[in-house]
Formats: structure tokens, sequence, C-alpha cells
């Protein structure tokens, strides 16, 4: 029973597209609503002259969004099957609050975008697919509600597919599924519609467990910002951090950034007893063959898998600041994993209009707007582009004088690099012996040709 | 080798690497430990976070006098086993002075958790205090951040919260703020109650039912055998099978219908629960934003 895997995803959708109702829909129809919860809401409906129980009063939340009818803030909700735990961002879909968006989209495995099926394809529903392709969500489901309004149509879903796959050839998001609901009658939420028989796929709760969780892990690159250093005695000096993707095993080479140094892991401990491999998203400590001097902020890598060093570098930003907009001329804190460095914006190449994608010049960047910059740091950031991983790739702007988070950010690309030496490559043993066993041929041989192949 | 590891895993990492966080970017961390499952919970997080070292904070319990018996003797036992150094703080101005009959219940608390905790932090210059609470308990604090920052009386403000983004906390604070953290914010009751029984948390023994003296008032049942229960004089004493599903003060507590004497018992219990955790707290019920207007004034 405890054996489950967890899934986060966000949803967005427009004003009255029914997305309260269906979120509502899915914690009630998953028996994660508390029968007294359900009579609550049972009796405002009633005293609201409803006929039936409407489910989007679960998701109230602040007395003044209760007031004016409207979610303001991301809200996190939860529930679980047999199969999996689910944790939603629950976020407001209108162009002010593409910031909530944006907060939302930033730990999802998956989206949901809602589109009214009587008002077919809007230009809100484009933003909000653009930005969850800008955050780089591997999958997306188009959930087009209120079929139960348009007569259950084939039609008109048919229509939205068209439209919007013609639309979504322009998004970064490859795996899109559409799937046709009534959230207020409850069709093929969790139980397939008796209505809709020219509909063959899944419910959106099947997609929701069935949905591959790792295609959003990146497993390759071994990256270990290191969190704090664990000093219990002299005997003891551990590197706690979360291996932000990747894996590694004790025993192989490492190399600490920025120092270069290297050494060899020699244990991956927990309280749980010592591991022998560990791997994202895993919280552990790790102590090294030699001592290597490795404090907060630095990072431990694979010596030949290394990641971008550089003090200059293109991001994408999403700015959240109501009171102040981006000033170039300000010296902002940024932190990037474990990293807390001082940041100036250099240039503001374009604004996004996040509704056409189109480009935009403009040299004041406010509240909600993304834009395309060039940053500069006073320090070298160890980092990938956020396409390859999310987890280096990310960083946040903090206003030095309110320290508010002013903008959240997404690097696409190095401008300069700090120059850094590849440490010489020497093929292991292992690696010697298995092209040995394919090839047979002389263990020198085989050394000069890795080398080679390596340089 | 699958590289997957189980929801109950991954909740783990976050609430650790949250917890390191804060050891390495606040001055003066405290962890406010209530002595429920909650709080449990949390203090083997800790362990796992900073091991082979020790917690490298002070666990501090804002007691009000009205806990359980059982709470205070489970307190005391339990830090000894951890090697955590234990504050335990009071309101003194209103210490065994205040009391719900005497001033409701809102007042109450106001005037024992709420002033309690914030004095506490000024006086040991705490700037970041853990909280077990979690999304899923009640609705505004589904919409609290993890890093809640508070203001200089403690006060949550909903509408200036800061953007949390990816797993980047800004931990920066302006001089006489102070900032609640909540590791579990993720978890639900049903993950914690799991999550006991795979690590073998030592929890309070009142959570487990057993045959009670209450009073069945309105289907809350009031417990009748301690010092501090509130009984009036025509209700009627009955026994029953109950247990406590949250832990607070007694004369604001109430008792839930069960037979779960084991943990399996409970987990069953929890996962098909019809009512909502926090229901037999007295406290939460007065309005229908109890809670929100509560944190508004610096309750956790």
């Amino acid at each position: 029973m405890t054996e489950k895997d967890l899934l986060r995803f966000t949803t967005t959708g427009s004003v009255d597209d029914g997305k309260s109702t269906l979120i509502g829909r899915l914690l009630y129809e998953t028996k994660c609503v508390p029968l007294d919860q359900y009579d609550a809401i049972k009796k405002t409906s009633q005293k609201r002259g409803s006929g039936s129980v409407d489910l989007a009063l679960l998701l109230d939340g602040l007395a003044a969004e209760r007031e004016q009818g409207i979610t303001i803030d991301v809200a996190y909700r939860y529930f679980e099957t047999q199969k999996r735990k689910f944790i939603i961002a629950d976020t407001p879909g209108h162009e002010q609050y593409t910031r909530n968006m944006v907060t939302g989209a930033s730990t999802a495995d998956l989206a949901i975008v809602l589109i009214d099926a009587r008002n077919g394809v809007l230009i809100q529903s484009k933003r909000h697919g653009f930005l969850n392709s800008l955050l780089q969500i591997p999958k997306m489901l188009i959930a087009v509600n209120k079929m139960d309004l348009v007569g259950y149509s084939q039609e008109a879903f048919n229509q939205i597919v068209a439209d919007y796959t013609d639309f979504a050839g322009k998004l970064d998001i490859d795996d899109i599924t559409f799937i046709p609901v009534s959230a207020l009658k409850g069709d093929n939420v969790t139980k397939k519609s008796e209505k809709m028989d020219w509909y063959k796929g899944p419910t959106l709760l099947e997609l929701l467990e069935k949905t591959y969780v790792t295609a959003n892990r990146n497993l390759i690159d071994f990256r270990f910002p290191v969190q704090n250093v664990i000093r219990p005695n002299l005997n003891f000096r551990g590197f706690a951090g979360k291996i932000t993707s990747g894996s590694i095993k004790v025993g192989e080479e490492i190399i600490a950034l920025p120092s270069q140094k290297q050494s060899k892991v020699k244990e991956i401990v927990t309280y749980d007893g010592n591991l022998e491999e560990a791997f994202s998203p895993m919280s552990v400590v790790l102590t090294l063959e030699n001592e290597i001097d490795i404090s907060r902020g630095d990072m431990i890598v694979r010596k030949n898998n290394l990641p971008s060093v550089g003090n200059i570098f293109d991001a994408i930003i999403c700015w959240m600041d109501d009171t102040k907009v981006l000033n170039p001329k300000t010296a902002y804190f940024l932190k990037q994993t474990t990293n807390n460095t001082t940041a100036f914006v250099e240039e503001v190449y374009h604004k996004i209009d996040v509704n056409t994608l189109h480009r935009v010049k403009a040299p004041k960047v406010g509240l909600n707007e993304i834009a395309k910059i060039k940053v500069k740091t006073t320090a070298p950031l160890f980092f990938d582009s956020y396409k390859e991983n999310k987890g280096t790739g990310s960083f946040i702007l903090i206003d030095p004088l309110t320290y508010n988070t002013v903008a959240g950010g997404i690097i696409k690309k190095i401008r300069n690099t700090d120059v850094i030496e590849k440490p010489a490559y020497i093929p292991s043993e292992k690696e010697i012996g298995i092209v040995q066993k394919y090839t047979n041929l002389d263990p020198s041989m085989i050394q000069k040709m890795l080398i080679e192949l390596n340089l | 080798m699958a590289y997957n590891i189980t929801h109950l895993k991954q909740l783990e990492s976050e609430s650790i690497h949250i917890m390191r966080e804060v050891v390495a970017e606040f001055k003066k961390p405290v962890m406010l430990y209530s002595v429920g499952k909650d709080s449990s919970v949390m203090l083997r997080l800790a362990q796992k976070a900073f091991f082979p070292d020790k917690i490298p904070f002070p666990l501090m319990h804002i007691d009000t006098g009205y806990k359980f018996p059982e709470m205070y003797e489970f307190r005391d036992e339990f830090v000894k086993t951890i090697e955590a150094e234990l504050i335990i703080e009071k309101n003194k101005e209103w210490f065994g002075k205040s009391h719900p009959l005497k001033f409701g219940t809102d007042k109450c608390c106001r005037l024992l958790k709420t002033q309690g905790l914030l004095g506490a932090l000024e006086k040991h210059g705490f700037d970041a205090a853990f909280g077990g609470a979690r999304r899923e308990e009640e609705k505004s604090r589904a919409k609290e951040r993890i890093f809640s920052v508070r203001d200089h009386f403690g006060q949550w403000n909903p509408k200036v919260q800061k953007p949390e983004l990816w797993n980047l906390y800004n931990c920066r604070i302006n001089e006489g703020e102070t900032v609640r953290v909540f590791p579990l914010s993720n978890w639900t009751e049903f993950d914690i109650w799991n999550y006991i029984k795979l690590e073998e948390i030592p929890i309070v023994p009142i959570y487990y039912a057993k045959k009670r003296k209450v009073v069945n008032r309105k289907g809350v049942l009031i417990p009748a055998d301690y010092e501090h229960a509130i009984i009036q004089e025509n209700e009627e004493i009955t026994e029953e099978w109950c247990r406590f599903r949250s832990l607070g003060c007694i004369p604001c507590t109430g008792a839930i219908k069960s037979k779960a004497t084991t943990l399996n018992e409970i987990i069953e219990e929890v996962r098909y629960a019809e009512r909502s955790e926090r229901e037999n707290r007295v406290i939460d019920l007065n309005s229908d934003s109890a809670m929100e207007d509560k944190k508004r004034e610096g309750y956790f």
C-alpha cells in the first residue's frame, strides 16, 4: 500500500472553464473528500438555490477569494488512488496571474489545460500551452470540458483537436493528449462516459495514473550541489545535498567545482545505512577518498561529465514583482541550485507576448511579463540549459532592498566560458575490459583508442 | 536498476532538502515541537537530514498548561532519546489564568499559543521556526508557502506572499521579520501514518483507541477523565471506544469514535475517513475563516 509513486501536475483554465469543478470531482470520486466537508458544500449549494452539489466549492480558499468568487493564488491539492499519490498545483488562468501559472508549472510533471467546448480554442488556451512549453512540462492533457453543453458532439471535439494541434506545432511539447469531458456530469473524469461512444480513449484519471513520471527527470548527468558540510567529529567530513540529476556509485571518480579538485566517492551515507548507489531525487551525504576543500554552493560532478561554467548567459524570465519593474542598474541577488550570487541584467533582448508568442521590443519588463535577457553574475555558476536539466538550469532573482522574489528564470545558452581545463581522461579498467571482450585487441591499443575518442 | 523511489521517500527527500536549506541560510533556526504525530515525523526527518551529526537546532514547545498528561510524559521521555535540546516556553503573564470558559476559545488561543510563540521567538532571537503544518489540513494552509514570511508581529499576509518556484527557496528576510518553514507541506495525514509505520516512529499513546469516559456533545466526544475537561453539570458521561485523531489542549480537543488499536487499523481508518482531520478541534470550527484569521494574527 505504501509502494506508490508521485505525480505532480498543474491545472490551468480560464474563468468559468470549470477547472474547480473538475478538480473537485477528481477529489470527490477518488474518495479524498471527507463527508463533513461534502455536507458543508451541499448546504451552501442548497442555500444558493442550486439543484446539485457544486463540487467547485471544495476549492474555496482565502476569504478574499470567496468574496470575489475567483482564485488569486496557487493552491496545492492532494489526492491518491491505489496506484499513485497526486499533488495538484491549482493555478488561476487569467493573464494577470501569469506568475502563478509559472510557479505552478515549475514543479509539474504534467499539465492539464481546460478548454470550454462551447468556445473552442481561445487565446488564453494558447497562452497556457505556451507557458507549459516554456517551463518544459513533458506532457500536456487538453481536457475539452462542458461536452454536455454541446450535445457531446464529436465534431465540436474534433474541431478543437484540429485547431489546437495546429497551434501546438509552435510549442516545444511533443506529448499532447486530448480528452472530451464533462466535469459537471462526470463524463470521462474517473468514469467512462456513456454519452460519448465515439471516444475510445482512457478517462482522465486513467491517463493521470498511467503517465510515465521519469520522463521529467534527467538520469544521465550527475549534479550534486552541496547544501551543507556535515562535521560531527574530526574523523568525518561529509557533503549533504539532494541529487539534482543523474546517479552516483561508491568508488566513482568525481570533480568538485569550482576548485576542480578530483577525488573518488568513498561512502554514500544516510540515516538508514550506507548505499552503494544513489540517484535523483534522493537526499544523501557523500564522503570522499581524500580531503578536499568543498563548501556550500560548490557542485560535485563526474569527471567526464561537466556542466557549463560561466558568468554570462542568456535566459528567459518571468517578472513577478508588482511593486517595481526590471531595472538593469540593480544588482539583484540570484539563487541557482545552492548558489547565492549577485547578478546584473545586461540586456533585454525582447519581450514575448504570451498571447501571440510574438517578440516585442520594449524597454520595460513589468509584472507577469516574459522577456529574454542577458545576465551577468559576479561569480561563475555551474549550470546546464534548462531544456537539458531543470534543476541546474533554473534560478530566481531577489530584490536587494525588499528581498522579494522578483523573477523566475530559465537558462537558455551560455555566453562565455570560464576556461575550465577538462581533466585528462584516463580509461578505466572496466571500460578497457568491455572493449576487449568484444574486440580482443591489446589493452594498450584500446587505451589509446578510448583517449582519442574522448578528446 | 530501476531509478524510482516511492512517494514517501520523495516526500522525505524534499523535507530533508528544506531543512538543510534553512540551516545553511538562517542565523538561528528552531523547531516547534508540539508533541503530536506531525512533530514526531518532523523530528525524524531532522535526524535524517543531518546524520551522522546531531540535530543542529533546538526544539521548542509552547506550553499552554492544558495539554494531556500523556503528552507531557511522552515529550520528556522521547526527547531524552534523540539528543536534542528542548526549550519549554509559555506566556507567563497568562499561563494558568487564561481559560476558554473565561475568554472563549479564540482569545484563549491568542493569549496562550500565539502570544506565547511570538514572545518566545523574540526572547531567543530565532529567525526561522519549523512547523509541522500540512497544506491538506485546512483550506487557508493550501495557499501558504513552504517558507512563510511573518512580519514583526508574526502576522501572515496572504496577499504578499513570495512566489515559490522549483525548489529554490528565497531565504532572505528583512530586519524584524521571521519565517515559518513547513517541511511537511506536501504530506497528507495518510502519508504521515504510513511513514510512522514504515519508520517505527514513537507516538503519544492516546492516538490509539480504547474505552474512555466521554461526553457526547453533538458528535464530538469530549474527554471527561481529565482535570481540565469542561463538563457541564447536566451532561451525561458515558464510556465509548474512541481515539484522538489530532492533539491539542484538553478543553478544546475531542475524541472520535474508533476501535483502531494498531497502526494498521489507524491507516485503514484514515484512508477511508469520512470526516476531516481537524473536525474534533473546537478552535477551527468557530467561523468559516477561523484558521485564516488566526494565521493573520501570528498563529502557526
